[in-house]
């Protein structure tokens, strides 16, 4: 139930509101979003704006007009009155009696929000420093999901393209007209995941899974960032949803776990140093030269180099144990849970092999998983 | 006559010191006088706004275009949580105990401050807590890079050492700050003259004293929240780390039982000061001077009861949602009163505009849309869109440049030529004005569009669509920032040649402290008046 506010509001506010559509273009509003719930809130948010806008015009028109009207220099001769208790009345009423009709629809919308109720879709999201995973639940696909905005672009070096910093290697894909629930968390610290399009931002906190929804009503993709301070490249950690019909979906999904499956399957190949090399520059990219860089000198003392460390030309189980557990009370993460065997050995092997860290070293998929279960 | 007292004066000069003040550097360190106390705070104030701006200004400049230009993200980092640091607890803090040092006494028809040893130590503390904050930069590590809210658990298992520096540093500050609420609070209660009634003391003293209750009621559980933190740091505790069962959240929960309370300590005496300062230039009384007070403590009231507001996306229960939902929407009732008081006073009044009642009005207007974009981010679901963007950004500036700075600016103006004994050049004063007024709405207002169109806030680089609003931002800032020191200039002048001026100062000017002379007595009433 709707209060009649909300049924005659826009009405009376169409010229406004036609401004707002065209403002939007030119990213002065919020944006109307794609979903039922967003839909409402935008409808909050402008008539809440309305709300303020009308109270200033009569306020600050009061005001104006005592200044230009009742100044000295025009003769004006105060007026003795100072207090009076029926109009101190009048205005605090008025605004509660306001203040009513704003909060009961912003009560039926934020009741709406909390109802993850009856999910087709659940997926659960965890921040890490500075990416986002996203494991669909009963679906056995998860991935990780990170910015591919190159380094050149950020530093001026290329120019920069139309999405720059909301672009990522692996977009989250949820079906169109689906109800789809978000599961939020986060491993490190606290991160914020939002999609302004859908009106969603829901705190990611360690020890917490917070719940969201949405069901969006046309395909396409949409974007957005974190919003918690969470670190050093709290800017560089972007939200990338594609919205898909629901066979492509399907197909999607299927894919992906034909991946998983292949991937899993080339655990028990082996490698020469020149493939893990290679597959391991890549794991190095996208995990840690956000931190060590990429020439791996990393930016000490908070993140040391490991060009020339003791960890990467000392023995292997100890720059596994790193790697693989993490160094708590400090930013360096464990990687065990994050990336599969395959990738942890690529990239211990890039490691002790970049940089002229020429130690010769192949660590295997055997080395890893003999590691862990020491 | 004359002369008698100046041999007077010469033949007890060793006995008692209390005449005049001490000579040289020994003045500033070891006076217990409010208005040397009152100087240094608003000195120190000013030093450190400048600073906080300095950085604000760097932030300002990396963020002109997008793309990484003049530093690293951490280093951006360091940037916000100190500019942040340093203009809450540096800058308008202090300035505000200053003007209560100054004018407290003087309004009340006391001699000095209640407790004037804590006085000077109370002052004397912040040079070092910031001293020890600032320092941080200059080390390893770098200084605070978790934001002026410093979340945990990044500014616990995740931060730089060196923010054991600041959570000291947070702690002197406190002390000093509770001491100065203390301060305050004994003046007012035991010091007035005789007939000023509580109900007669003018809207600044009763700002200050319901802002100093809050201070004593908040300070400590800041002072605990960061002791939490030394204790998960170095003594391995998890108050605040999931993995060993503490709770994230809680951290949020007690920083803004102080936060929230803290808004409302920077902006009552901004209130009170330019209560005194409209109906002065209007030539009429305070409209509704009852309803005033009532409001203040209303305010103060709820400040307590609406700290959940700043976590709406945290997770809260729905039923806690709506709670702190309602009750932060209470405050525009109380809040809305003040503002239509004081436009009631200036209706039909006798309007001048001198740079304080300027600065004043330019308060009530920009504070009232501040107002209105915080009832904005009050609506729940709307602050999902709204939180941690540049729409915060744009809110909290609104309500604290404009509001809390202004307000000092329009009480320094309105005060300094009773404290120097000579009028500031009005041109300059004015150009002040209309420098900073614009440069501050070219700041700040563009933020509202860059958060409604999805711009999170504390981010080094943006993505290309935020870059217009952004740079004129910038040119807005730089802008801002500059002229200051034209009012920097304007004091130095006013102090050294500005025209004498006279007991009254203002033609509409009422309360106690127009009735001493100008500069006043280095002790204020050391008889005391008889108020009616």
């Amino acid at each position: 139930m709707r209060s009649r506010l909300v049924h005659w509001a826009p009405t009376l506010l169409l010229p406004a509101l036609y401004a707002a559509d065209v403002s939007a273009e030119y990213g002065l509003n919020m944006p109307v979003g794609v979903t039922d719930v967003s839909k409402s809130v935008f409808d909050l948010h402008m008539q809440i704006f309305w709300v303020c806008a009308a109270i200033g015009v009569v306020v600050f028109g009061v005001m104006f007009y005592s200044m230009f009207m009742h100044r000295k220099s025009k003769g004006a001769v105060p007026a003795k009155f100072h207090e009076s208790t029926l109009v101190e009345i009048i205005w605090t009423v008025i605004p509660c009696v306001i203040l009513v009709a704003m909060a009961w629809p912003a009560t039926t919308t934020l009741i709406e929000m909390y109802d993850t109720s009856e999910s087709e879709v659940d997926i659960k999201v965890t921040g890490y420093q500075w990416k986002w995973r996203y494991e669909y639940i009963g679906e056995d696909v998860d991935f990780f999901s990170a910015l591919t905005t190159p380094k050149d672009e950020i530093y001026n070096k290329a120019e920069k393209n139309e999405n720059y910093l909301l672009e990522v290697d692996n977009e989250l894909v949820i079906p169109v007209d689906k109800k789809v629930r978000f599961l939020i968390t986060a491993n490190d610290v606290i991160h914020s995941w939002w999609v302004p399009d859908f009106a969603v931002k829901k705190d990611a906190i360690p020890g917490f899974i917070n719940e969201s929804w949405t069901r969006v009503n046309e395909t396409g993709i949409y974007r957005g960032q974190c919003t918690e301070l969470c670190g050093k490249d709290h800017g560089f950690m972007p939200v990338v949803v594609r919205v898909v019909e629901q066979a492509e979906y399907e197909t999607w999904l299927a894919e992906k776990k034909a991946a998983a499956q292949a991937e899993a399957a080339l655990a028990a190949q082996t490698f020469t140093l020149d493939e893990m090399m290679v597959r391991g520059e890549q794991v190095y990219a996208t995990n840690c030269a956000a931190c060590h860089q990429p020439n791996g000198a990393g930016i000490p003392p908070a993140f040391p180099a490991l060009k020339g460390s003791p960890i990467a030309l000392g023995a292997i189980d100890k720059h596994l144990d790193i790697v693989v557990n993490g160094t708590p009370g400090t930013a360096m993460a464990a990687y065990g849970g994050q990336l599969s065997e395959l990738d942890i050995a690529a990239v211990v092997t890039y490691e002790r092999n970049a940089w002229g860290n020429d130690t010769g070293d192949n660590v295997s998929v055997k080395d890893v998983v003999t590691f862990k279960n020491k | 006559m004359s002369t008698a007292v100046d041999i007077n004066a010469e033949n007890n000069h060793d006995d008692h010191e209390h005449h005049g003040p001490a000579k040289g550097i020994a003045r500033w360190l070891f006076t217990t006088n409010h208005k040397d106390i009152g100087s240094m705070y608003l000195w120190f104030s000013f030093i450190m706004f400048l600073v906080g701006g300095c950085m604000a200004l760097t932030i300002r400049a990396e963020l002109f275009q997008p793309g990484l230009q003049l530093m690293e993200p951490e280093f951006f980092n360091q940037m916000t949580t100190l500019h942040g640091l340093i203009m809450v607890f540096g800058a308008v803090m202090p300035a505000f105990v200053g003007l209560a040092n100054w004018m407290i006494p003087m309004m009340v028809g006391a001699p000095d401050m209640a407790l004037p040893r804590m006085n000077n130590w109370s002052f004397w503390i912040l040079p070092f807590a910031f001293t020890l904050l600032l320092s941080t930069l200059f080390m390893e590590g770098g200084g605070p890079n978790f934001g002026w809210t410093f979340y945990a658990p990044l500014s616990t298992t995740y931060a730089p050492d060196t923010v054991t520096f600041f959570i000291f540093g947070v702690h002197m500050m406190g002390i000093s700050s509770i001491m100065g609420a203390i301060n305050v609070i004994a003046t007012i209660l035991n010091m007035r003259a005789p007939g000023m009634t509580l109900m007669k003391m003018p809207l600044f003293v009763w700002t200050w004293l319901i802002t100093a209750y809050l201070l004593i009621a908040v300070m400590p559980v800041l002072a605990g929240v960061v002791t939490m933190m030394l204790m998960d740091i170095h003594f391995g505790t998890s108050f605040f780390n999931a993995a060993g069962g503490g709770d994230p959240v809680l951290f949020q929960h007690v920083f803004w039982f102080f936060g929230h309370p803290e808004v409302y300590i920077m902006i009552l005496p901004a209130f009170g000061a330019v209560s005194q300062i409209i109906p002065t230039f209007s030539r009429k009384k305070l409209f509704g001077y009852h309803s005033m007070v009532y409001a203040v403590a209303s305010i103060a009231f709820l400040s307590f009861i609406v700290w959940a507001h700043h976590m709406f996306t945290v997770g809260l229960p729905l039923f806690g949602e709506l709670f702190f939902m309602y009750a932060t929407m209470l405050i525009a009732v109380p809040t809305g009163v003040k503002v239509f008081n004081w436009v009631a006073t200036m209706f039909r009044g006798s309007l001048t505009f001198e740079t304080p009642m300027l600065f004043s009005i330019a308060f009530v207007i920009l504070f009232t849309i501040g107002g209105f974009s915080g009832l904005m981010l009050a609506i729940a679901p709307s602050d999902f869109q709204y939180h941690d963007t540049y729409f915060v950004v744009a809110h909290f500036h609104y309500v604290l440049v404009p509001g809390a700075i202004f307000g000092i600016f329009a009480a320094v103006y309105y005060w300094l030529p009773k404290w120097v004994g000579n009028m500031y050049s009005e041109t300059m004063g004015k150009a002040h004005f209309w420098l900073s007024f614009v440069g501050m709405n070219l700041t700040f207002f563009p933020m509202h569009f860059l958060g409604l169109a999805g711009m999170p806030r504390r981010i080094p680089d943006y993505a290309l669509q935020f870059a217009d609003f952004n740079s004129i931002a910038s040119v807005g800032a730089f802008m801002f920032g500059t002229t200051q020191l034209l009012f920097l200039y304007l004091v130095i002048h006013c102090i050294r040649k500005g025209e004498k001026a006279t007991d009254q100062v203002w033609e509409g000017a009422e309360g106690l402290e127009w009735t001493l002379p100008s500069p006043a007595p280095y002790h204020s009433f050391t008889t005391p008046p008889e108020v009616k």
